[in-house]
């Protein structure tokens, strides 16, 4: 099925977790929020949250800012 | 007489005169930006030669401004040490900034500790007062303590006074202009009429500028550009940490008045010619 991360298209399994979907990403145990379809998952909720078609997820960081 | 003076600035720096804010103290009031460095040595740097405790940062998606193999920011200048103070730049709706300080709490385990921009037009980022007036209606009810980044208006600072936000910021001039104070009487009379901090945000170039700011009365001075663009930012860090302290204890001194003719500095008495 097809997702959006951070705006772009990818493809991938169904019944992928949220934590699942770090992982593959290599944001596992960094320092990141996410957010699908502009709601904020907590942490905690990441095994327990599987994604959708369309799913639209935003994962985000702290960088450098004034 | 000199112990006193010295007991005397001693005590000012360091119980006495601490910035509050949302009931936290501080030992210095010169607040930081940690972008447009040139890389995260330089950040680590020039933020140590400030001495700020309050540091801004921003979110932003994970594959975008990300150099392959560089440190995070938050290993870089850590929670633990400094307070994160993540900010809404870029943002210009209510929602893009309500939705940023939401992701900054989460990502920053329960921190709510804001800094509220809401900006009008990329041309000149002058805040949009309606709509940051609305985002911190909206972030107060959510229990964010928001430090708030306004124009240099004393009838909307005292509204976001009002309204709770725990820090007022008016900017001295556009964000990275570097053209100094723009407005001096106007952010002096915010200043008279504030019951929580006002601090200056944006538009700082060099440290006279700080100085100003601080001589006004103003609490603290928050700056990004001024320190990154120079030559030299580190050398630049300790130069408005110099600039803030000057400021502030010129403020608690007191100035002279100014007058027109010459007042002679050497007792007139005694002379022998």
């Amino acid at each position: 099925m097809l997702i959006f991360v951070n705006g772009e298209e990818r493809c991938i399994n169904d019944s992928l977790t949220v934590d699942a979907l770090l992982e593959n990403l290599g944001y596992a145990g960094k320092r990141v929020a996410v957010e699908v379809n502009q709601e904020i998952i907590p942490r905690s909720q990441y095994t327990q949250t599987q994604l959708k078609d369309n799913d639209r997820v935003e994962v985000v960081r702290a960088i450098g800012g004034g | 007489m000199n112990a006193s003076v010295s007991e005397m600035k001693t005590r000012s720096t360091t119980r006495d005169d601490s910035l509050l804010i949302a009931g936290k103290p501080y030992l210095s009031r010169l607040l930081v930006g940690t972008g447009k460095y040139k890389d995260m040595e330089q950040t680590q740097q020039a933020i140590e030669a400030s001495g700020a405790e309050i540091v801004t940062i921003a979110i932003r998606r994970t594959n975008i401004g990300q150099t392959p193999g560089e440190p995070n920011i938050l290993e870089v200048i850590s929670p633990e040490r400094y307070t994160l103070l993540p900010n809404t730049a870029g943002c210009y709706t209510v929602e893009d900034a309500v939705r940023t300080c939401r992701l900054a709490r989460e990502l920053l385990d329960g921190h709510d500790l804001v800094k509220l921009e809401v900006l009008g037009d990329e041309k000149t980022l002058f805040p949009d007062i309606t709509a940051t007036l609305e985002a911190a209606e909206i972030l107060i009810n959510e229990d964010f303590k928001v430090m708030v980044y306004t124009n240099d208006d004393p009838i909307v600072a005292k509204r976001l006074e009002k309204m709770g936000c725990v820090a007022v910021m008016p900017l001295a001039a556009p964000i990275g202009s570097g053209l100094g104070i723009r407005n001096p009487y106007n952010i002096r009379t915010i200043v008279e009429e504030a019951e929580v901090p006002i601090l200056v945000d944006a538009g700082v170039g060099t440290a006279s500028d700080a100085a100003v700011a601080m001589e006004l009365g103003c609490d603290g001075v928050l700056m990004n550009t001024a320190i990154a663009a120079a030559q030299n930012p580190v050398l630049m860090a300790s130069a408005m940490k110099k600039a803030v302290e000057a400021g502030r204890e010129a403020y608690l001194a007191g100035r002279m008045p100014r007058r027109r003719y010459a007042s002679a500095s050497s007792p007139l008495d005694g002379l022998f010619f």
